[in-house]
């Protein structure tokens, strides 16, 4: 097997246990843009221009509540303003890339993908074909996604609102840390960043997200400084 | 029509905020202590999303200490400790929290 073929496999391999939240939400995101009365062109769309779960859900939920268009806009953008971060993380394995691939890989750039890939980018820095990883990872979640947006779409809420499913979605982010949780610089930014999203849940625009990645980030360099001197 | 326009709108920050840093940074030109911090970039976005999902009820306020999501986050925590497997965390952290739903 080729190296390449080998890195989109392995990212494919490392994306799938994530994918136990993501099946039941895009097909809950399906249905909830019908039930919305945004109907299953809208709906699709999108999936496909936005590929964002959480923006998308904002997206409609602040349209369907009368809120306006710029609001819409803003707020969900204000939340994809996280891959901003992901792409700072990423850009160092992937400056080497042509143009093409970068305009490529930026668009399947998700949470999910971000989070197996980087990882595997740490450990696999030498490798010349590292971004075949991002690229299986990132084309996995892309087909799910677009599959169970379809699927709600067609056949509702199959997904049983008992079970609860939309707690998988905190449950994977927190077993995306589990390897930091022996580290204590990283347990004061989770603990931080944790801390400022309830604090400031209700900020405008959706901005709790971003303001507790600058808060907590910003506490984390302080105190290295600050460790630096002693 | 407008929807239309604001979708595409949209999609189209998204995707800004994907490539931007990718586009735009030069890796040779971060400091060694910019590279530092981010790699806390994870343990600093995922906790925003984590928290405000376990601690608040779809009507936005916070939860009981009792609440089946603590329950299920406090179990995934211990179980991700001792593990430190991705899949056993999210099985643990679920059944748990099915567990208090279904038989209390």
């Amino acid at each position: 097997m080729s190296k390449k073929t080998e890195n989109l496999l392995k990212g494919f391999y490392d994306v799938s246990p994530l994918l136990l939240p993501v099946v039941p939400f895009g097909i809950i995101f399906g249905a909830i843009g019908i039930e919305l009365g945004f109907g299953p062109y809208v709906t699709y769309a999108t999936s496909i221009i936005i590929f964002s779960g959480a923006s998308q859900i904002v997206f409609f939920q602040l349209l369907s509540n009368g809120a306006s268009s710029l609001i819409a806009i803003t707020s969900s953008s204000v939340v994809s303003t996280r891959h901003l971060l992901y792409g700072a993380v990423v850009a160092q394995y992937l400056s080497k890339l042509s143009l093409m691939w970068k305009i490529f890989l930026s668009y399947l750039l998700t949470d999910q993908a971000f989070a197996v890939s980087q990882e595997f980018f740490k450990k696999n820095s030498n490798d010349e074909y590292k971004h075949y990883h991002l690229l299986g990872a990132g084309l996995t979640l892309w087909i799910v996604w677009q599959l169970t947006t379809v699927i709600g779409i067609l056949l509702g809420s199959i997904v049983p609102e008992e079970l609860g499913l939309s707690f998988t979605i905190p449950l994977t982010f927190l077993a995306l840390l589990i390897n930091y949780f022996r580290k204590i610089d990283h347990l004061i930014v989770i603990f931080l960043s944790g801390l400022s999203s309830i604090l400031f849940y209700e900020a405008p625009l959706k901005s709790y997200i971003i303001l507790s990645c600058v808060i907590s980030l910003f506490i984390i360099f302080l105190i290295n400084k600050f460790q630096k001197k002693i | 029509m407008t929807i239309w326009i604001s979708i595409v709108i949209a999609g189209i920050i998204n995707y800004l905020t994907r490539l931007g840093s990718i586009l735009l940074i030069k890796p040779e030109r971060l400091s060694e202590s910019t590279k530092k911090i981010l790699g806390y970039v994870p343990s600093a976005v995922f906790p925003a999303i984590i928290f405000p999902a376990v601690f608040f009820n779809e009507t936005n306020t916070i939860v009981q200490i009792n609440d089946p999501k603590i329950i299920g986050f406090f179990v995934a925590i211990v179980i991700g400790y001792i593990s430190k497997n991705i899949i056993l965390t999210i099985i643990a952290g679920l059944i748990s929290y099915w567990i208090v739903i279904f038989l209390f």
